[in-house]
């Protein structure tokens, strides 16, 4: 799927790729983005070693980014609490389209062990902002979470640019029929 | 000095105020109090330099069905000795005199059970919710607490 794959194709040798100005962007912003972290517990010293030099996150074109207003996703990396939803909340809607969204951790996803007497806990943040990848563990290793980095990359990489609204339709029969 | 022979002295000074002396190893013995006059106990624990108790290591609230408690662990740094104090109040009319200004560690200590259990310590400087949000219904560590259906427009529940 990815641009540089296509070198391999018997017909475009010589250097030269041929591919379209969707596939091109979509290349570039998908190797090339900026995240505004969100660490909230035990995930975020795991997303410490993430960023260190044994897991080096930034060979994926990554930089951290201190403001929203810089950044093309965010990752929530912790347990959500009813407190600072409304700030994860403020600080997703001040963030430049196009935006996406990592949750990192059980509890991030779901709860996790606070869902039953967590009287303080947002079980889930789906719940206020649009999550695109779901990263499972509690917490999860750093190859979890460049798991989900490069399954953001994937989705990145697929997204349509122009006549977005047919892609959506063709995407979703192919869903219907089972072959995605 | 140990816990019987604090108690003796306590007794001496303070007289009906200090209730009784639960020794029952292995837990920590503790001296019950009345809350009226704890302060002045307290006081008299941290400025007599036979007790000198300059360390107030951990407050905390308890919740019984019909009583709240504090519990307070105190720690001589000089003479090596600690005690462990109880106050216990109805629920009704929770209110307990602060000690913020004997031990200042004690400031944060007490918001936060006046956060969790709603023991209202007499005499704090400052004494709002700590942990949750300031416009936070009930008291979330009492056994008889129901989580809120929503905050904020938020689906609290599972």
């Amino acid at each position: 799927m990815g641009l540089l794959d296509r070198l391999d194709n018997p017909y475009e040798t010589g250097g030269i790729i041929l591919g379209t100005l969707e596939d091109i962007l979509n290349w570039g912003r998908s190797k090339s983005d900026w995240y505004l972290h969100f660490g909230l517990a035990c995930c975020a010293i795991e997303f410490m070693s993430m960023n260190a030099s044994h897991f080096d996150f930034m060979r994926f074109g990554i930089i951290p980014r201190a403001t929203p207003r810089q950044a093309d996703f965010i990752m929530i990396t912790g347990t959500v609490t009813l407190k600072m939803a409304e700030r994860i909340k403020v600080l997703w809607e001040q963030m430049a389209e196009p935006k996406y969204c990592i949750s990192v951790g059980s509890c991030a996803n779901s709860g996790g062990p606070y869902w039953q007497y967590g009287y303080h806990v947002l079980k889930g943040v789906d719940r206020i902002i649009p999550v695109h990848v779901y990263v499972p563990g509690c917490p999860p290793r750093p190859e979890a979470m460049e798991e989900g980095m490069m399954k953001l990359q994937s989705l990145i990489d697929r997204q349509a640019i122009f006549r977005k609204r047919e892609k959506l339709a063709e995407n979703e029969n192919l869903i219907k029929s089972n072959k995605m | 000095m140990n816990t019987t022979e604090i108690f003796e002295l306590l007794r001496e000074k303070f007289k009906d105020a200090i209730i009784d002396l639960v020794d029952n190893p292995p837990s920590d013995s503790f001296i019950n109090v009345v809350p009226e006059k704890l302060f002045d106990i307290c006081l008299e624990l941290r400025d007599n330099p036979e007790f000198d108790f300059d360390y107030l290591m951990c407050l905390s609230g308890v919740d019984f069905p019909t009583n709240l408690q504090v519990v307070y662990h105190l720690y001589s740094l000089n003479k090596k000795h600690k005690i462990v104090l109880k106050v216990t109040v109805p629920k009704e009319n929770p209110k307990v005199p602060s000690v913020e200004r004997i031990w200042r560690s004690a400031d944060w200590h007490e918001r936060e059970a006046y956060d969790l259990f709603g023991i209202i310590f007499e005499g704090h400087h400052n004494l709002i919710r700590i942990l949750l949000p300031y416009d936070w219904e009930g008291y979330p560590l009492r056994k008889d607490y129901k989580e809120p259906e929503t905050y904020h427009g938020m689906r609290v529940p599972y």
